[in-house]
């Protein structure tokens, strides 16, 4: 019997029946929920016999438009997750007042708003930023694929297997108790003796592997595969920003690698890294985790300025005003988002000097913010604005954005942030800026590529209603929060005793309902589009008359992207060539040199989240045999040489065929 | 027929608007260089954990009372004169010389092999006496940071045994010459680090 026991435990570590959660019911309800909705996709792809085409046409792509595609499917797979902990929130909220105690018990709550913060940041903006960039950033150079495709293909996975721990973690176990970034005490192991927090550290494990590879990934494409003629200077400002999120992202993310790595020794080896006892130090923990976690704000928030210049100036019918300005804006961010980490953390007690120093250099970098704003604002200024999709949002954001701003410079006063700290106030601000900046930016990216990436336009009428839902819910979600941290409530509480506060978080409530509305809108959106494709169809490949080299290739484009390698003399690429006249080759095609497709990356990202879900259980046998495998499969793949091909020339002759057939009749 | 097609066609003219044929140059020299700055800001974080931590000694030893400078001092010879084997080896290459490179990289990964194993040595004879990681902030930094190392160079000499089957295989190709350089790359930080590591762990901790 004693042996049986340890047989168990050492094959199942810490898992056992009492770690599947059939005793809640609201975690029994989704089970069978998200079951149900997996057997219908499941049934739905094998009824279209769809299997094969899902494996060797996106599974094993290699291709970056189809890894953007994918990378922006997980984003709102996980969107509607975080969303609905978000709803759940805001319904405690509205109700726990006085003796009610809403429905929500303090050990479920405080899992929420961890399991929202983590996977809004990580597998819902990380995924839209890297997603866009993914498919936009090859098509503006010019150039056929990233520099390294399997790795982007490898990196998509890693992302998606962190994103599919985190939802493990919703029916096998728990989530981390401790906020989206984890301090100790309350993360370490006599805090948080259970394992959420291991969840919380091997999905962002094995996701930040993703993340940094593909940095290196977009990195190098932007250095080393521009076509010729595009010198820095002259390339369009959506990829000057992604370059520099990029720089970023190989100069944060090791960071939280070795954060999380120390906070794992410190639960599984018992170190001292961050205990409060024998010599460890916990405010280390806090200052490195913010080293990472303040520029990656920023490799959030580029990108989205890269759009809103590319959308402005393509909807103003203007070159966008100031694009040098606008590249050493950026750049300067850059820089300056390293400078900035400990205005997180104004009442550790660094004494005057240095809480001076950090409330200024984050007052500073208002400045090369307010100079893209202006700027943007000059390019509208006498232009002939089209107010379509990706414009609104992109108006909608230059007031949103600039209302975050400033509640942000205001939290940047160390004495004002002594009172503000920990307070709704900030909640709301982050809010702000995020809800506002980056998915604000997200959400004119990909009503702006959506043609490029499908041939059709989004519908516009649902547009709209996702549109306004989108902002008076936004508004009416955050402002009551603005309000509510400025009387001094305190975030992350999951009942209060005040009565009077309840109408601001009953208005905060009705907000976030607006929001619902938004997101559904938007999926009709995606549905409507669909039904009514041969309407809303671009035929030209260059639906708003576009301004860089995305817009001269075909909608969507081939999987080559350009049959030939364009030449670049001026910043406006694609505007240029209009204006020089020209014309489209149409013959003397040559074969094109591709890499091949391979099911590597899907396989070791496999490998990797069974590895890490064996070391959030303790099931040491499953560690060291999914490890040596990972191992073994890196060894394989590297004997693969065999790795590209060629499309024969007859092919790409036949593609570019049906395109030039194709403008001539709707010429 | 397709061939001479595509030999004509090859012979056209690029336009004002298009070069027909364009190669972008290889990147995997310069992204490896990324990864590896990445890398260091990884030794960097723990660097500045150690100096945070590396006189929190918890009523437990001091780097003066554990550390062996002699054996210390063995080890980082070995290390660095690994590295201009390494060197050796690319010279081999250069020349094209499958046996002489393979020769070169077997006794640098022999020389890494010897680090390791001291450095085991090392960590194993402190565990026994007690001192190991779980003893104060200062070894907890001292272990993860030194042994993040010896795990950076453990993974060099598999990646490193790899290579040479794949160099015997399939000889000096120009994949095989970008993986060594790779490699030399990997190896060579290796070492800078490891300068770190003995001037401020090692020569600094027992002044």
């Amino acid at each position: 019997m004693q042996d049986k026991t340890d047989l168990t435990s050492l094959i199942f570590g810490r898992l056992s029946l009492e770690s599947i959660p059939y005793h809640e019911p609201i975690l029994v309800v989704t089970f069978i929920v998200a079951a149900l909705a997996g057997l219908a996709v499941a049934g739905f792809i094998t009824y279209k016999k769809f299997w094969g085409t899902l494996w060797r046409d996106w599974i094993t792509s290699i291709d970056h438009k189809k890894i953007g595609i994918m990378y922006i499917i997980l984003a709102f797979i996980m969107l509607l997750r975080g969303f609905s902990d978000a709803m759940m929130m805001r319904l405690q909220q509205a109700i726990a007042f006085g003796g009610s105690e809403g429905y929500l018990p303090p050990e479920h709550y405080d899992q929420l708003f961890t399991v929202h913060g983590v996977i809004m940041i990580f597998f819902v903006a990380m995924p839209l930023i890297v997603g866009i960039m993914n498919y936009v950033v090859p098509l503006q150079l010019g150039t056929r694929d990233v520099a390294f495709p399997f790795l982007n293909n490898f990196s998509f996975w890693m992302t998606a297997a962190g994103a599919g721990l985190t939802m493990v973690s919703l029916f096998i176990g728990e989530y981390g108790k401790t906020g989206w970034l984890a301090f100790p005490p309350l993360s370490g192991i006599e805090g948080s003796p259970g394992v959420g927090v291991d969840y919380y550290i091997w999905s962002l494990q094995i996701a930040g592997v993703g993340t940094l590879l593909s940095g290196v990934n977009f990195t190098v494409t932007i250095i080393k595969n521009r076509a010729p003629g595009m010198t820095l200077m002259k390339m369009p400002i959506f990829t000057w920003t992604a370059l520099c999120t990029n720089i970023l992202i190989v100069a944060a993310f090791p960071i939280l690698t070795v954060v999380l790595a120390m906070l794992s020794m410190d639960r599984m080896l018992g170190t001292h890294f961050f205990t409060n006892d024998m010599g460890g130090n916990m405010m280390m923990y806090v200052n490195l985790i913010w080293i990472w976690g303040h520029p990656e704000v920023y490799i959030l928030i580029l990108p989205a300025f890269g759009v809103f210049s590319e959308v402005v100036a393509t909807f103003s019918g203007k070159r966008l005003f100031g694009y040098t300005s606008m590249v050493y804006a950026t750049i300067v961010i850059t820089l300056l988002s390293y400078l900035v980490w400990l205005h997180h953390f104004f009442t550790m007690g660094a004494g005057a000097s240095v809480n001076s120093f950090f409330g200024i250099t984050t007052m500073i970098i208002s400045i090369p913010t307010g100079a893209k704003l202006f700027n943007w604002l000059f390019t509208m200024y006498r232009g002939r604005i089209r107010f379509e999709l990706p414009m609104m949002w992109t108006v909608s954001f230059m007031v949103t954005f600039t209302i975050g701003g400033m509640t942000g410079v205001l939290l940047a006063v160390p004495p004002a942030d002594f009172v503000l700290h920990n307070s709704l106030f900030l909640v709301a601000h982050f809010h702000n800026v995020i809800i506002g900046g980056v998915l604000f930016g997200m959400f004119a990216a990909i009503n702006y590529w959506y043609p490029k990436a499908f041939g059709y336009k989004l519908d516009e009428y649902w547009g709209k209603w996702s549109f306004w839902l989108w902002n008076v819910g936004f508004y009416a979600a955050f402002m009551p929060l603005y309000v509510l941290g400025l009387m001094g409530v305190t975030r992350r509480m999951n009942h209060f005793d005040d009565a009077s506060l309840q109408i601001w978080f009953v208005i905060a409530a009705v907000g976030a309902l607006l929001i619902f509305g938004g997101i559904i809108a938007s999926i009709i959106q995606f549905v409507v589009s669909y039904r009514r494709r041969d309407q809303l169809r671009d035929l030209s490949g260059d639906i708003w008359n576009g301004r860089t080299l995305e817009w001269s290739t075909s909608s969507p484009p081939p999987q080559y992207n350009f049959a030939f390698t364009p030449v670049v003399y001026d910043n406006d690429a694609w505007t240029d060539m209009k204006k020089q006249q020209f014309e489209r080759q149409r013959d003397g095609f040559l074969p094109i040199h591709m890499p091949k497709n391979t099911a590597s990356g899907f396989v070791l990202a496999m490998l990797s989240a069974v590895c890490g879900f064996g070391l959030i259980w303790h099931m040491w046998p499953l560690v060291g045999l999914s490890f040596v495998a990972l191992i073994a499969g890196v060894i394989i793949h590297t004997f693969n040489y065999n790795r590209d091909y060629h499309i024969p020339a007859e092919d790409v002759t036949r593609i570019e065929d049906e395109r030039s057939q194709l403008l001539d009749r709707y010429a | 027929m397709t061939t001479n097609a595509t030999d004509a066609n090859s012979m056209l003219p690029s336009s004002h608007f298009y070069v027909r044929e364009h190669h972008p140059e290889s990147g995997t020299l310069l992204g490896f260089w990324l990864y590896l700055m990445s890398d260091c800001l990884l030794f960097a974080g723990l660097f500045a954990t150690y100096a945070v931590l590396g006189n929190s000694y918890a009523g437990g030893p001091t780097g003066a009372d554990i550390f062996e400078l002699p054996l210390v001092a063995v080890n980082t010879g070995f290390l660095l004169i690994s590295s201009i084997t390494y060197g050796f080896a690319m010279l081999q290459m250069q020349l094209k010389q499958v046996n002489g490179t393979l020769f070169w990289l077997a006794i640098t990964g022999l020389l890494g092999a010897a680090f390791i194993g001291l450095e085991l040595y090392e960590f194993a004879h402190l565990i026994h006496e007690g001192y190991g990681p779980q003893r104060s902030g200062f070894l907890t930094a001292f272990f993860s940071l030194v042994g993040t190392h010896g795990l950076h160079v453990s993974v060099g000499i598999i990646w490193l045994a790899v290579l040479m089957v794949q160099v015997k295989r399939y000889g000096l190709t120009t994949e095989n010459g970008r993986r060594l350089m790779c490699l030399s790359m990997f190896w060579h930080f290796l070492d800078v680090v490891w300068i770190g590591v003995f001037t401020f762990v090692y020569l600094m901790g027992v002044l």
